[in-house]
């Protein structure tokens, strides 16, 4: 399957992104910001970074780039998504995802291997995880506090489109702990910490992440487009 | 010539790291009395001819869709030199 990765300026782990999904048995195909154009891929993932130099807010330019008008149009026909940290801000930017990021609560960058919990594995980028696994995966941000109302916060609690959360100390103030979300159809994931670089025993703190790369079947695509 | 401002404030229930920063910082250069700071953003739009109420519309437009982000923001828009004050959102 083919696997589209966008590049914005400013995209920082994109080539790791790339890396992650040959890893994981797909076929990574390297998309641009400023084209119209899918290129006949089967899925695409945003990666992390500061794209547009996070000018204005982490994302909301990147969010109107031409590229976007593409995944925006694939994610609401039911194409698989995926953010990651930027890329998770640029999906809650384009309102694909509810919520947004704002700096973290103790306004320091963090950078460390982080636990999480996998809550919600029904989505196609988390069904090679178990529900309820506990898993180490890099996080790093420097914006990665997850807002959203009262209501919407029960309402993704609700509707099990909490996709992980943090375990331990919270690292950057999310409310409820949360690391990561799915849209209601459960088709764009966006999720704060980096499992691109938990691909290898060789770098990071393990392979936790290969389940985001493997998830990904036929057969889950087909369904995610029924 | 004429310029609409537009203020992007985070809205009250949103955490304000920033504003946190700045509010502990205040004490420390000796200014007392401060109980709260709030950071947002100010936005100074040109425009050739006069302010119109179409240009108003697209400004708030602007303002819902690229200046601000509603889910942890409001604005306010207005006219520079204007009596009249704020323009309501």
């Amino acid at each position: 399957m083919k696997i589209g990765v966008v590049t914005f300026p400013g995209s920082l782990d994109d080539v790791d992104a790339q890396r992650a999904v040959g890893l994981g048995g797909n076929e990574a195909v390297a998309l641009w910001h400023g084209d119209h154009d899918l290129r006949g891929v089967d899925a695409i993932i945003l990666p992390g970074g500061f794209s547009y130099g996070d000018y204005l807010r982490c994302g909301a330019l990147s969010r109107f780039s031409p590229v976007m008008t593409e995944v925006i149009a694939a994610a609401e026909r039911g194409m698989p998504v995926l953010g990651i940290c930027n890329g998770f801000q640029v999906l809650c930017e384009s309102h694909l995802l509810p919520g947004a990021l704002i700096r973290n609560d103790h306004r320091k960058f963090v950078c460390r291997d982080q636990r999480l919990r996998i809550e919600n594995n029904r989505t196609p980028w988390t069904s090679a995880y178990a529900e309820g696994a506990e898993v180490t995966i890099v996080l790093k941000n420097g914006e990665g506090g997850f807002v959203a109302d009262e209501a919407t916060l029960d309402r993704l609690e609700g509707e099990g489109q909490v996709l992980a959360r943090y375990l331990g100390d919270n690292p950057n103030g999310s409310l409820r702990g949360i690391a990561g979300v799915t849209n209601a159809r459960g088709n764009v994931v966006g999720l704060m910490p980096h499992p691109e670089h938990a691909v290898e025993d060789l770098t990071g703190p393990g392979t936790d992440g290969l389940g985001f790369f493997t998830s990904l079947t036929e057969g889950l695509v087909e369904s995610a487009f029924a | 010539m004429s310029r609409v401002v537009v203020d992007v404030m985070p809205k009250p229930e949103i955490l304000d790291p920033q504003g946190k920063a700045v509010l502990g910082a205040l004490p420390r250069l000796g200014f007392a009395g401060v109980t709260d700071v709030r950071q947002g953003k100010r936005f100074e739009l040109e425009f050739a001819g006069e302010v119109t109420e179409a240009v108003l519309a697209e400004v708030h437009e602007m303002a819902e869709t690229l200046l601000s982000n509603p889910v942890i923001e409001y604005f306010t828009v207005h006219i520079e030199g204007a009596d009249q004050g704020v323009v309501p959102a």
